[in-house]
């Protein structure tokens, strides 16, 4: 028990700290660094309760997927030029301070509101949650009510998921012009017709080859 | 002193699986150029110990007492961190690979899951190493390794749905005791070949080699690396196709196993099996390196997203259809 708390305060540690370095480095890649440590010791903390499909789900698609896209962006970035524009500048005040203040406060005030109702009233919560044998690994759990009890719920995340990502596509698609791009079934079906042509050059003339 | 007695008992464990490893990077390599210079009709490496057997050793020596140069301008603590990330990760994804019935280091639940969370883990190894070198080609070569890499693993991870229908658990000892009467090679050969070649993207081997193509970028994102920084990359580089091919012959080729059930060949333990196939899917990785020209950058994205990804989709659904029609489905 004592090694199960030691490693439980180690990852919470790091990911306490992880989470603080996350808002306060001046480096927005270094940022995104820590708040993969937070990923991967929130994920080791799933673990260790037992929930060891969550914890590495959110290793392959926070950590493996999302992290990896918000590295690309960033790093795209012009760190130097922004770092001049936040930290650097005349003016102390900077205009996303207030707005981060009031997401902060609702955040705050939704986990109190949350941690409240699961100390105080803890049957509520036993009310809507179904329990889990623990006979069966938590894998075949999930999958059982996942794909009965919520299937609805499931199937609907699932479409808004692909709603987004069509509207990402079509916003981002563009067609540009003067772009040579390969067909495979063009090349593949040329004919030797097509492709070669025999010419009659004339001296001092030359022929036109190219149009 | 009974719980430092439990660490000690890991430990050796751990160990007795890291070093057997870790020489089998250094001989896989050796075995690779080997290989390679065989299909050109050349020696290769032969000089070194018999049969060129030390050359390995050799350049790891060249290696450890090269000095290591950090670029001025690079991100320091990134710039190191970058090789030991990708080393350490090839290396703990060993902890699942089971060599026989109860030969396993941790017998997890998730094995599979947990195989495929570090090699999507492997990705950040080569971006860190690219972005802190603080340089263009290291830079370009890491965007372009990442991108192939999150694309390959997607139809890697589909694959591994195919096999995982047939079996019903994510453990790989499950995955390997479900093939005792057929291996999943026979009735999803398809998905081993796209599994095959997803490997090979995945682990940046040639014809897929785009983040070091030598005539674009240099060396990709290792231009900058020198000395023992530059050696941890290429050894987590080996490890990982050797996991890679570990888990191709766990998933397809039945692990541990012996291909007949029969009197002599079940006397031979499983590991040796299991390592049989690991170097039979090796083999076949150096003669594509040979064998095969490098491929262009949208050709790789093309085969992945339009191609691979389509089609093991729809395997996911004819295997998930036949299963289900002749009530093979595996249940709890």
């Amino acid at each position: 028990m004592v090694a199960h708390a030691i490693f439980f305060y180690v990852f919470s540690i790091i990911a306490v700290i992880s989470a603080i370095m996350v808002t306060v480095s001046k480096n927005t890649v270094h940022s995104v660094f820590f708040l993969i440590l937070d990923f991967i010791s929130i994920s080791c903390l799933f673990i260790m309760i037992g929930a060891e499909f969550l914890g590495m789900i959110m290793l392959i698609v926070y950590v493996g997927a999302v992290a990896v896209l918000f590295l690309f962006v960033v790093m795209m970035l012009n760190v130097a030029q922004q770092k001049n524009q936040w930290f650097n500048s005349e003016s102390t005040t900077s205009s996303h301070i207030p707005v981060g203040l009031i997401i902060s406060t609702i955040i705050f005030f939704e986990l109190i509101i949350v941690v409240g109702g699961w100390k105080y009233k803890p049957e509520l919560s036993d009310q809507n949650t179904t329990q889990i044998s623990n006979e069966i690994s938590n894998t075949h759990s999930l999958g059982q009510v996942l794909y009965t009890d919520y299937i609805h719920i499931f199937q609907i995340s699932g479409m808004i998921l692909l709603i987004a990502m069509i509207g990402a596509i079509v916003l981002t698609f563009r067609r540009r012009e003067g772009v040579k791009t390969q067909s495979y079934l063009k090349q593949i079906s040329r004919e030797r017709s097509e492709g070669i042509e025999v010419l009659e050059v004339q001296s001092n003339k030359g022929v036109k080859i190219d149009d | 002193m009974e719980y430092l007695n439990l660490v000690f008992e890991q430990v050796y464990k751990i160990l007795f699986l890291l070093v057997p490893v870790l020489v089998s990077v250094a001989m896989i390599v050796w075995l690779d150029r080997r290989v390679w210079a065989f299909v050109q009709k050349r020696q290769g490496p032969n000089v070194v110990g018999p049969f060129g057997l030390l050359q390995s050793l050799a350049d790891a020596l060249k290696y450890i007492f090269k000095e290591i140069i950090i670029p001025a301008s690079s991100n320091k603590i990134i710039f190191i961190l970058a090789p030991i990330i990708t080393m350490t990760l090839a290396l703990i994804a060993w902890a699942v690979i089971p060599f026989g019935e109860d030969q396993v280091l941790a017998n997890i639940n998730v094995g599979i899951l947990y195989i495929f969370a570090i090699s999507s883990l492997g990705v950040y190894g080569i971006i860190m190493g690219g972005w802190a070198s603080n340089s263009k080609y290291p830079f370009l070569g890491s965007i372009r390794s990442a991108a192939q890499m999150v694309s390959y693993e997607v139809s890697i991870g589909i694959i591994i749905i195919n096999v995982l229908l047939c079996v019903g658990s994510l453990n790989l000892s499950d995955i390997v005791l479900a093939q005792q009467n057929i291996w999943f090679i026979i009735p999803l050969f398809p998905m081993f070949v796209i599994f095959f070649i997803s490997a090979l993207a995945e682990t940046n081997r040639p014809p897929f080699d785009l983040p070091e193509a030598e005539a674009e970028l240099v060396a990709g994102y290792q231009t900058e690396y020198s000395g023992m920084m530059y050696a941890m990359f290429w050894l987590g580089e080996y490890a990982n196709i050797l996991l890679m091919c570990a888990l191709g012959s766990i998933l397809f080729l039945g692990g541990w196993l012996s291909p007949i059930d029969l009197y002599p060949f079940n006397l031979i333990p499983g590991a040796i099996w299991l390592i049989l196939k690991i170097l039979l899917l090796f083999i076949l990785f150096a003669l594509v390196k040979a064998v095969v020209p490098r491929y262009r950058y949208d050709q790789l994205m093309r085969l992945g997203w339009k191609i691979f990804l389509p089609f093991s989709l729809t395997y996911v659904v004819l295997t998930a259809s036949y299963l289900f029609y002749f009530n093979l489905l595996p249940t709890l």
